[in-house]
């Protein structure tokens, strides 16, 4: 006899709890990557799924061209993305940080387009084959589920380095500087700490978590040159929901997030899709900040 | 002052006789041929179809001779991203401001439907082909519309009744949460019912999506023989990497109800193998195909799928029938197209309908295990060749106001 959760079984509601769970660590490691970015540097990147799309074909490229395998891609990838990422911070978004928001966000958004567009004319959209590594291929019975052995990797692993990124900002004196940094740049620098160098390299950081992310993504969801746009958008809800500038607070929602997400799939799929943003809007009504967010 | 009276009085006589004879000499509006090629570019269908459907186009207006009536033909084409509001707006400004005559392919049924109806207010013929909705041809049926390669009654007609016959009875779907998906399944759940079989649920996916996990376990959870993948292109590819993925084809077999051989191609022989689908043209099924083929690969990457081969053979078609009507009048050349069969690598006696439907033997391949395949692109066996008045619906059934009882 079957227990039933609003006519569900209760075994199909777990199996979708855990896959919401796998969705939310997406969520959580690129939410966490925003919210760096914005909470320290109070730069609003778009270009953040575009350069998850960068670590996917990253780690694809090194696979074809150079044979690395999967667990070289995992490090390469975000560390040739943070390069990019930091360039991206020294050539183009240093020279803004004197105007609106407004404007940063413009040229990420131009940045994530014209990336999307060389990379789809190079390689289309029907997505390229990444094989799931082997150590990983294959899954177990989990009585209500069957869990890939990937997919629990995922979890795993963005969940570490979600936690792993937190400690260090909220509890080391290097994440002390950090936020000192934020909080008064000049005063900092004063005491000796190199301001501009931290920046550039917290930018790096958060950027390579996006790579990190889409290395993870790569065997289980298509390489496309879109498959970051598609997930941008309901990572910024995220962060928005979360707080602006918590980093607790984007990883607790963006974890929550996913399960509601994968709650709504079971009981309405049709607005899988919206419930993020419905979510949102109501956050915003109730509780401007977010949920963990502190008012500026 | 006389003098100048004479010259003006002349030239207004011969610009009034040339704007007469113009008008009255039958032949093409605007002196040119256009064809439009309405295609998704860069989205979830652009390899089966996109920028292989305007070389397709190329062709046909090349081995046409690049004239129809002693004028020239032009191509344009345009990325709709499956958009049906994107699908019409730019159809309509084809239509009034750049003189096209004719668009064709028209993947995604939402927006090959939105177009067919802006063609025909502004009576402008369309040659769907990639687009697969029955739709099309009969609640939304028009005088002006043809269409061409397949339909979605025709898939669940070879899929879905091969599939029961074997064994498969119970049935789960997984559909496109659009006028495509709801379509197929529809029809093909009637097949499944109509041959005794049982369809025990079904979920409704966004289009388009890359994670189907969730949706795939409600199809596991279900405890269907069978999961109905009623999508296609990128949506298909992904579902069955994820079904393999989750252990689910261990225990079900998943039906893909479109698949087109790009699909097989990303997915790998290894990944596909054995599956079973419905298609309406193969490239190695005979000498014709294959050199049609061939030369359509020398300037495209890839194999042709059945989208782009429909979009060569229609506007072969229409070109005949522009010629044989003597004009590009659309009331003209449909009647011209009507009296005339088909016959080239596409289709053999191939006839359009009132309705607008072109009825042609559809194919029942499956696809080849790794050690069965000789090369690249050698991925099917044809197991059937479907005879086209049992392929596609019976008059008899139709809701098409054209059609006369």
């Amino acid at each position: 006899m079957m227990i039933q959760v609003f006519g569900v079984p209760i075994q199909a509601l777990l199996g979708q709890l855990l896959i919401g769970l796998i969705n939310g660590s997406f969520y959580a490691i690129l939410s966490l990557g925003l919210a760096i970015i914005f909470g320290l540097l109070n730069i609003i990147n778009f270009t953040h799924g575009a350069q998850y799309m960068l670590g996917a074909f990253a780690a694809w490229m090194s696979l074809t061209y150079l044979g690395v395998n999967y667990w070289v891609g995992l490090i390469l990838a975000p560390l040739i993305v943070g390069a990019f990422g930091i360039l991206m911070e020294r050539l183009m978004l240093r020279r803004l940080y004197h105007l609106d928001h407004l404007y940063g966000l413009l040229l990420t958004f131009g940045l994530a387009l014209v990336l999307e567009g060389v990379f789809r004319q190079l390689y289309g959209v029907s997505g390229l084959s990444y094989t799931i590594p082997q150590v990983f291929q294959g899954g177990v019975n989990l009585g209500f589920m069957f869990l890939p052995y990937y997919r629990a990797w995922v979890i795993v692993a963005s969940l570490t380095v979600c936690f792993a990124t937190w400690f260090v900002i909220e509890r080391t004196k290097l994440g002390a500087y950090l936020r000192a940094a934020t909080e008064n740049p000049e005063l900092l620098q004063a005491f000796g700490v190199n301001v501009p160098l931290m920046i550039t390299l917290t930018f790096g950081y958060g950027v390579a978590l996006a790579g990190f992310a889409g290395v993870l993504a790569a065997p289980i969801y298509q390489v496309t040159p879109v498959m970051g746009s598609n997930l941008i958008i309901v990572v910024f809800a995220v962060v928005v929901i979360g707080g602006m500038g918590s980093i607790l607070g984007s990883i607790v929602t963006g974890v929550a997030l996913g399960l509601i997400e994968g709650m709504t799939k079971v009981f309405y799929p049709e607005a899988s899709g919206v419930v993020v943003f419905v979510i949102m809007a109501l956050v915003l009504l109730l509780r401007p900040a977010g949920l963990f967010g502190r008012e500026k | 002052m006389a003098k100048k009276r004479l010259l003006t009085a002349i030239v207004t006589g011969l610009a009034l006789v040339m704007a007469v004879s113009v008008a009255s000499a039958a032949g093409l509006s605007d002196d040119v041929l256009k064809v439009g090629v309405m295609t998704d570019m860069s989205g979830a269908y652009s390899d089966l179809c996109g920028p292989g459907s305007v070389v397709a186009a190329q062709m046909a207006i090349d081995d046409f001779g690049g004239k129809v009536l002693g004028k020239k033909i032009e191509l344009v084409s345009v990325d709709h991203q499956n958009k049906p509001d994107i699908a019409a707006n730019k159809a309509r400004e084809w239509f009034d401001t750049e003189k096209v005559d004719v668009i064709t392919d028209l993947p995604t049924s939402s927006a090959a439907l939105a177009v067919m109806e802006v063609a025909n207010q502004k009576n402008k013929i369309t040659l769907i082909s990639t687009g697969a909705s029955t739709k099309i041809t009969n609640d939304n049926c028009n005088a002006t519309n043809v269409h061409w390669t397949y339909d979605t009654y025709a898939l669940a007609v070879g899929t879905g009744k091969a599939v029961v016959a074997n064994g498969g009875d119970t049935w789960f779907f997984i559909t496109a949460d659009y006028a495509f998906g709801h379509s197929l399944e529809n029809d093909t759940a009637a097949v499944v019912k109509a041959s005794g079989g049982k369809v025990v649920g079904d979920v409704k996916a966004p289009f388009p999506n890359t994670d189907f996990s969730s949706f795939l376990m409600q199809a596991q959870a279900s405890g269907a023989k069978i999961i109905g993948l009623a999508n296609a292109g990128a949506d298909t590819i992904n579902s069955i990497k994820q079904a393999k993925e989750f252990g689910i084809t261990q225990n079900q077999t998943l039906a893909g109800l479109l698949i087109f051989i790009t699909d097989i191609n990303s997915l790998g022989l290894d990944t596909a193998q054995g599956m079973v689908l419905t298609t309406g043209f193969y490239w190695d099924r005979n000498d014709e195909t294959r050199a049609w083929s061939k030369r359509f690969r020398e300037r495209h990457k890839n194999m042709p799928t059945m989208g782009q081969a429909g979009v060569y053979s229609s506007l072969m078609h229409y070109f005949s029938a522009v010629e044989k009507a003597g004009t590009d009048e659309p009331a003209a050349v449909m009647a011209a197209m009507k009296s005339m069969p088909i016959n080239d690598m596409f289709a053999k006696n191939g006839y359009i309908r009132d309705d607008g439907r072109m009825v042609h033997d559809m194919y029942l391949v499956q696809v080849k295990k790794p050690s069965e395949s000789k090369g690249p692109w050698d991925y099917y066996k044809v197991l059937r060749t479907i005879p086209g008045d049992e392929a596609y619906m019976s008059l008899d059934n139709s809701t098409c106001k054209l059609v006369k009882k």
